[in-house]
């Protein structure tokens, strides 16, 4: 009880120091005043009996600091002592101390908006409730695409009824393109938006709660049931002006009033968890047991656990149950499809896993800027601490002891390291605020990108490891001085200035290395990434842009839908292809990098099929004319009008299926054209091959593709696809006014050009080369300054002694050459030391170039180049101005 | 300053002050240093000064209280007294003391044979 008043009173008085101060000198005066009238009462003269007081009170100053010790807190008087004396040391060399923070605020700020990425996306759990009893159920990788990742209605049911690990089953309807939602409110132009159909139990599953209104019930999903949606946070902002009473109002959405029963919270966004890179505006139920039931697969799968049971057992559960899920109960040869193909993953490492590596790659990247920061820094202080080893020795000849000096070396790089820390979050805020809204980059959960608490105890964390860091050498070397030979030590050459200079070099040429390292591995994802933009895509990208038409072709029987839907796209055609400046015109249900599904594997006729094919060949349902405006090749012929539904059933196949199929069929020369394909009914003949298309990843391996043509099949919505002679976004509106004139009920979609669908599948790539390349250019930075500082010291420590050259005859260019080549020496040590290490850190990327060698001599030479360049600028600017060196001045100037 | 003179042990001089202010009451840190250096027959090395150190500690333990007031021959000083928490303290550590001394006592008055009194 004491104790604890006695250390709160010591807090206090350590905060009143001036009055107790006060108090306690009136006390001490009115001490020795008594001591001196009764000594003079006792007979002592007024001298006497005054230096007699003194004596019996004993050191005046050791009582008061004895008084002080045991009233407040001594260290935190001295620590405050450093902290004033470092502010006003710190102020008086203003240059140093901007450099200073400008540099650790670099460091520090990449370093904590990077770790802000990999804590969302690897470290953090994903933003649901219990997240990591969510699964995500598919088949491992295949060549067929989402057809192959997704379940039919009937597999769905027999999973969920027949596994026992499961709390639920639920998901989504993979095959939603964009734009796939009209509204129209009041008698406006339709507007686009993107939906997607979740099964009914979605959002009960994954524990989201609407920030408003309810979530579906099975009763929303059932057959007639009233049509509703749940709107995005950002939508609801967007189009509806953030009105609070929306939920019950009904609009007109794909040409029904649908209600709308509830808007999501900020935090829940389907695009950034289930598709990075794309928004989705509205989430709507899915029938099940509709016409859905016969589309085949169609759903993802994503399960919740059941507190307490293991993946393995999930796994193992699953297993269990695949053979008995049907494709479709009604055929049951389709029973056993699923064998094999029914796997659940942590879902987690569905929506982040493929960016571990990446992200360890980009984290260890900007660690690396860090460290180069930090040594830059220790060499600025080094320099900095050569100019005050003075001071520092005549502190320690006045009794500072060593641990004293040292504490007082580090206080001052915690300040700085303080200062650029707080600089380093302001700008990692700026970061990170910037990459939250990135929305074409397709990595995931980007939208929940933000600086936690996690991150502000990473800046703390990496602050104060900067601090000991580049405080510690010059911190040592400082308090390790030799007292005498420092205080006599102030000419140039003599030993402590050429052991301070030897020092520097090192941190330098350690600077050189790291940044030696940084720069082959940003090089090698650089020529990466470039290869991939190499990638034949078998498609022409420029030049070309999609856009949905949309269109009706209900008709009773499916020859009258046939007729009318080809009569609408015939004119649309037409009618696009008049608009001048638009080269070749055509219309696909899918495109290129984004959805894609698969209709199975079909073989020549008559011919065996063996038992397992590695895949099947994504299926896309096009017009005449569409391949020619994607700017891909056809050996045989396109498919013209007149194959319609009464003649003979034709398709495209890409080369790599034929050359597949040829290994089983007998056919003559192995040509496919005019061969025919079983593909159910009788058949369809090949009548061209294409060029094999990239059609899910741009630097993948390319799967097989099958086009069938919308004159004798039903596509899956209309992408209308241009070639033109002119950038495509100049024809944006005429396209649109087109498209309207023909239907009126045509939605204002967005006029995309194909190169887009390239850069999307491209950005992640992108966005990591990019982060890396700036970081390795920050790294270079850093590093010409370093050796701009030592060589430039080290000119100022040596104008005497050029100064003596000179004037013994020495030329200009033979000073700037002896300069240059001490500086040339250092990058070399460096560049050496690093193109070593960085042989060993390109093994660890391997996995994350394209075409490129991990010791690719091209990158690497071309690295070597740069840095020398780099550093020959930095050493030419001291050595211009050593050339410049007056002998008389120099000579006289000591 | 005669070399037989004692150098006071870590806290006692803490127990002597609270002592003499329970024994003389208010009193100001000079007159308190003076009865201790008579009380003890000047037997105690005392620097006067190192009083005050001893008086804040007290002070923030809440043992004494402290007042500026006027001496008897009307000079300004700081007085002291003890508080009531200072007089259980006072109780507890005099009896402290009283039972090491003994045990000291005891111990140093042990004979060559090693038979206690």
């Amino acid at each position: 009880m004491s104790a604890l008043r006695r250390a709160l009173a010591r807090v206090r008085s350590f905060f009143s120091k001036p009055p107790l101060d006060a108090d306690l000198e009136a006390e001490i005066a009115a001490h020795i005043d008594l001591a001196v009238e009764e000594n003079i009462q006792r007979g002592l003269t007024p001298l006497e009996a005054r230096s007699q007081a003194l004596v019996r009170f004993g050191a005046v100053d050791t009582a008061k600091l004895q008084q002080r010790e045991a009233r407040g807190i001594v260290k935190l008087d001295i620590l405050l002592q450093d902290l004033r004396y470092t502010l006003r040391s710190l102020s008086h060399d203003r240059g140093f101390t901007l450099v200073a923070i400008l540099i650790l605020g670099l460091g520090i700020g990449a370093n904590v908006a990077v770790f802000s990425v990999v804590n969302t996306l690897l470290l953090r759990p994903l933003p649901f409730p219990n997240s990591q009893q969510l699964v995500w159920i598919a088949p491992p990788p295949s060549k067929c695409g989402l057809s192959c990742a997704t379940y039919s209605t009937d597999a769905y049911d027999e999973f969920r009824s027949g596994t026992r690990s499961f709390q639920d089953v639920t998901g989504y309807f993979a095959f939603s393109s964009a734009d796939n939602l009209s509204l129209r409110i009041g008698n406006g132009a339709p507007i686009p938006a993107t939906s997607i159909d979740v099964v009914a139990n979605f959002f009960q599953l994954l524990g989201v709660q609407p920030a408003m209104g309810r979530t579906f019930t099975a009763d929303d999903a059932r057959n007639g049931a009233a049509p509703v949606a749940i709107l995005s946070d950002s939508w609801w902002r967007r189009q509806f002006n953030a009105d609070p009473n929306i939920v019950g109002k009904a609009f007109d959405m794909n040409g029904q009033q649908t209600t709308v029963i509830g808007v999501l919270s900020q935090s829940f966004d389907f695009g950034a968890v289930f598709a990075p890179g794309t928004k989705v505006d509205a989430i709507t139920p899915l029938n099940l047991y509709g016409p859905a039931r016969d589309y085949g697969n169609i759903i993802t799968l994503i399960g919740r656990l059941k507190p307490g049971v293991s993946l393995a057992q999930a796994v193992g559960d699953s297993a269990a149950v695949a053979p008995s899920m049907c494709w479709n109960n009604k055929r049951p040869s389709s029973c056993g499809d699923y064998k094999d193909s029914v796997v659940p993953v942590p879902l987690k490492d569905y929506v982040s896993g493929k960016l571990r590596r990446s992200l360890i790659v980009l984290w260890s990247a900007v660690g690396g800027i860090l460290l180069i920061a930090c040594v830059n820094l220790s060499n600025l202080l080094l320099a900095r601490a050569a100019a005050r080893i003075k001071e520092f020795a005549m502190r320690s000849a006045l009794g500072a002891s060593r641990t004293r000096i040292v504490a007082q070396l580090l206080t001052e790089s915690l300040i700085l390291s303080g200062a650029g820390a707080l600089c380093g979050l302001a700008l990692a805020v700026v970061l990170v605020a910037w990459l939250r809204h990135q929305g074409a980059i397709a990595l995931p959960l980007l939208s929940t990108l933000r600086i936690d608490g996690t991150a502000l105890c990473w800046t703390v964390l990496i602050a104060i490891f900067a601090a000991v860091f580049f405080g510690i050498v010059p911190g040592l070397r400082m308090a390790s001085g030799n007292l005498q030979e420092a205080l006599k030590d102030c000419s140039a050459g003599s030993g402590q200035g050429r052991r301070h200079e030897r020092l520097r070099s090192i941190l330098v040429v350690t600077e050189v290395a790291l940044a030696c390292v940084l720069l082959v591995g940003a090089g090698l994802l650089l020529r990466s990434f470039l290869k991939v933009l190499d990638v034949d895509l078998g498609f022409q990208p420029q030049r070309a842009a999609a856009i949905k038409v949309d269109y009706d072709d209900d008709a009773p029987t499916r020859e009258a839908s046939i007729q009318k839907r080809t009569a609408i796209f015939q004119q649309v055609l037409a009618r696009i292809s008049s608009i001048p400046g638009i080269q070749a015109a055509g219309i696909s249900d899918y495109l290129p990098l984004g959805h894609n599904r698969a209709w199975g594997t079909p073989f020549p006729k008559g011919v065996k099929r063996p038992e397992k094919t590695p895949g099947s060949p994504l299926v896309y349902v096009v017009t005449p004319g569409y391949l020619r405006a994607m700017g891909t090749g056809i050996r045989g012929r396109d498919f013209t009008w007149d194959d319609g539904p009464r003649s003979t059933n034709v398709v495209m196949i890409d080369k790599a299926f034929a050359a597949y199929l040829a290994k089983y069929a007998n056919w003559p020369n192995g040509e496919a054209v005019g061969q025919m394909l079983d593909t159910g009914g009788d058949g369809s003949r090949i009548v061209g091959i294409v060029d094999d298309v990239h059609e899910e990843t741009t630097e993948g391996e390319t799967g097989w593709q099958i086009y069938y043509p919308a004159t004798q099949n039903g596509p899956n919505g209309a992408q209308l696809v241009i070639r033109t002679t002119l950038p495509p976004a100049t024809l944006a509106t005429s396209v649109l006014t087109a498209l309207r004139e023909l239907n009126p009920s045509q939605t204002a979609a967005e006029f995309r050009p194909i190169q887009n669908l390239v850069d999307h599948a491209n950005s992640s790539r992108q966005f990591f080369m990019m982060l890396v390349a700036s970081f390795a250019g920050l790294g270079l930075l850093l590093a010409a300054i370093g050796i701009y500082g030592v060589i430039s010291y080290s000119v100022t420590q040596r104008t005497q002694e050029i100064g003596i050259r000179m004037a013994l005859g020495a030329s200009r260019s033979n000073v700037v050459g002896r300069v240059l080549y001490k500086t040339l020496r250092l990058a070399v040590i460096g560049i050496t030391a690093g193109a070593i290490a960085s042989l060993l850190v390109s093994r660890a990327i391997a996995a994350l170039l394209f075409n490129t060698a991990p010791d690719d001599p091209i990158t690497l030479a071309a690295v070597v180049l740069l840095i020398g360049a780099v550093a020959l600028f930095a050493g030419y600017i001291p050595a211009r101005r050593a050339s410049r060196v007056n002998p008389m001045v120099a000579l006289r100037n000591n | 300053m005669g070399e037989s003179k004692l150098d006071l042990l870590q806290g006692t001089l803490d127990l002597m002050v609270l002592q003499t202010l329970a024994a003389i009451g208010t009193q100001h840190g000079y007159g308190i240093a003076r009865r201790i250096e008579q009380a003890s027959g000047d037997e105690v090395l005392l620097n006067q000064g190192t009083i005050y150190a001893s008086l804040v500690r007290l002070q923030q333990r809440g043992w004494i209280d402290a007042e500026w007031g006027t001496s008897d021959n009307n000079r300004k000083a700081k007085f002291y007294s003890i508080t009531r928490s200072g007089r259980k303290q006072l109780e507890k550590d005099a009896a402290h003391w009283q039972r090491l001394a003994d045990v000291m006592g005891r111990v140093l008055s042990m004979s060559p044979e090693g038979n206690l009194p």
